[in-house]
């Protein structure tokens, strides 16, 4: 496979996820929708780490606080910083069977809420409702499907 | 592992270039953050990202756009016949109600003594729909710097104060409500001219809500009190309806009461908003043109133990060649202290609205401190220009401004 496809696909999934994650659902979808895009982030690091890694991570962060954050940098930098962490651990993380990644995936989520949160208090911002840290949940549960899906785009 | 493919061929990641990279983006991410939150300096970014963003962000909502035309569109036409007949009466309703308020205009400026009633202070409108709707309280209109949108523009609705822009791209711009959390308006009960600031209540139940958390125990407030602007904070004119008292909680423990506030407007359920131009030399307008204005006095202000309260001859003498020119912005602009100690209150402890935060008494006295020259014109600092009132004492921030 060449790069520039495995490039053009991870630009596309990463646009698609972005699109999931800005969709305008009612209070509680918006509680229960996982971060498609940290998701798709999270695969591409684990699955691509050299293609991908932290340069998508922190552009898709950037995309993030375009859309919705009240600091620009910050998802940015929460998401640099996992896709990092990611790509790192890659090869272990890789060869885990599916239900380790999911819990894998929950620690990452939660210690990205958790970054994130952290910059919100010092910055001064309010914290979001605490019923957004049911996101890491159902993006754990998601993980194996999605990763399934991306695998499938990658094989086409 | 299947998912992931055959990548055992892959080399190594080259750890050290990794990490170099991620430094390199840490960095850079915790400069932009600095410069966002700090200076403001990434308007310029700020304003082609969110031209960039904002095609998306139309797509993404054009399902439910989608769907509300269509249902629009096959209403049925009894349903559409009733509509009509409603708009009708509340068309001749409103006819009456403005013949009333024209003759009382007239009689308001016969009393005031003025030669002719003064205009209205609202100079222009601007519909604006409402393009999403996210959950942090804040709006994205679908009105820009092309339509003369700027930067801490009131916005509202036919019942009420809605909120103000907060940053503005070319064809949108982001609306920060007044039941946010970061959001504080100065109001004035009308029942008692009492002034006081209405902040964002952070309700996790009900988020449409308003808390007073700086009026003290005793304080002459009760419940189905309106609220309205008091035009001080340079952003809102005066004597706009903002919302309603709905629980008034008096503990004998706590030096200052527990209001909330419901807003008039819907915040919640309006798909289309005003943006509102006001006159800038109307009495009623409010104090500061804009936060530039406000920048240059703080600067001023910095060293001086006491406010000037600028008389209005020091504004020709700015513009010497044109020595006639009333220079009605800066009359209008002169820094009053309402703003200075907007710095000083703590923008955002979670639990600030609902127990008080002890803002008030580290305020006192401050009503010549110079405001920070970031609090005027950030406005995501909670208060953008307005200032928390010290509840015990009658506020000195007026006095500039009624004379």
């Amino acid at each position: 496979m060449s790069s520039e496809v495995a490039r053009g696909r991870i630009l596309f999934s990463t646009l698609v996820a972005l699109v999931l994650t800005i969709l305008p659902l009612p209070p509680a979808g918006e509680y229960i929708r996982p971060s498609f895009l940290v998701l798709t982030v999270l695969y591409w690091s684990v699955a691509a780490p050299r293609t991908a890694g932290v340069g998508l991570g922190w552009f898709a962060g950037l995309l993030l606080d375009v859309f919705q954050g009240p600091v620009l940098g910050q998802h940015a930098l929460v998401l640099a910083l996992v896709s990092f962490i990611t790509a790192l651990e890659h090869q272990r993380i890789r060869s885990k069977p599916m239900f380790q990644q999911s819990l894998i995936v929950l620690f990452v989520l939660a210690f990205y809420n958790g970054v994130v949160l952290a910059i919100d208090g010092w910055t001064g911002h309010p914290l979001p409702n605490p019923l957004l840290w049911i996101q890491c949940a159902t993006g754990a549960l998601i993980w194996a499907p999605a990763a399934t899906l991306l695998a499938q785009g990658r094989r086409v | 592992m299947a998912a992931f493919g055959t990548g055992g061929s892959r080399s190594q990641v080259r750890g050290p270039s990794l990490g170099f990279r991620f430094t390199l983006y840490a960095i850079l991410s915790i400069v932009v953050m600095f410069l966002d939150q700090r200076h403001g300096w990434l308007e310029q970014a700020r304003y082609l990202l969110q031209a960039g963003a904002y095609p998306l962000q139309v797509a993404v909502n054009s399902p439910s756009t989608a769907w509300n035309w269509l249902s629009e569109s096959f209403q049925s036409r009894d349903a559409l016949r009733a509509e009509n007949a409603r708009l009708h009466k509340e068309q001749h309703e409103l006819e009456l109600r403005s013949m009333r308020y024209d003759a009382l205009a007239r009689e308001n400026g016969e009393l005031r003594g003025l030669k002719e009633a003064l205009p209205p202070v609202a100079d222009r409108w601007l519909a604006a729909e409402i393009v999403t709707d996210s959950h942090r309280q804040r709006i994205l209109i679908n009105r820009g710097t092309t339509n003369g949108v700027f930067r801490a523009q009131v916005v509202m609705d036919d019942k009420g104060v809605i909120g103000q822009t907060v940053h503005v791209g070319p064809w949108s711009a982001e609306v920060i409500l007044i039941t946010n959390q970061e959001h504080a308006i100065p109001v004035t009960i009308e029942r008692t001219g009492l002034r006081t600031i209405a902040v964002g209540a952070g309700d996790e139940s009900n988020p449409n809500l308003l808390g007073l958390p700086y009026l003290p125990g005793n304080a002459d407030v009760k419940v189905g009190d309106q609220l309205v602007t008091s035009g001080l904070g340079g952003v809102f004119p005066a004597g706009y309806p903002v919302g309603r008292v709905i629980e008034v909680h008096r503990d004998a423990v706590q030096p200052l009461a527990q209001v909330r506030a419901t807003p008039y407007a819907d915040v919640d359920k309006d798909r289309e908003v005003m943006l509102v131009w006001f006159r800038e030399d109307h009495p009623a307008a409010p104090a500061a043109a804009t936060t530039t204005d406000l920048k240059v006095g703080n600067k001023s202000l910095q060293p001086q133990p006491t406010p000037p309260p600028r008389p209005k001859a020091t504004a020709p003498a700015a513009q010497p060649e044109t020595p006639a020119t009333p220079a009605p912005a800066t009359n209008t602009t002169a820094p009053h202290p309402a703003n200075s100690s907007a710095g000083a209150r703590k923008p955002t402890s979670p639990s600030g609205t609902v127990n008080p935060p002890p803002a008030p008494s580290s305020n006192r006295g401050t009503g010549s401190a110079p405001a920070s020259a970031e609090a005027a014109p950030a406005t995501k600092e909670p208060a953008p220009v307005e200032a928390p009132k010290n509840p015990t004492t009658e506020p000195p921030a007026d006095a500039p401004r009624n004379p």
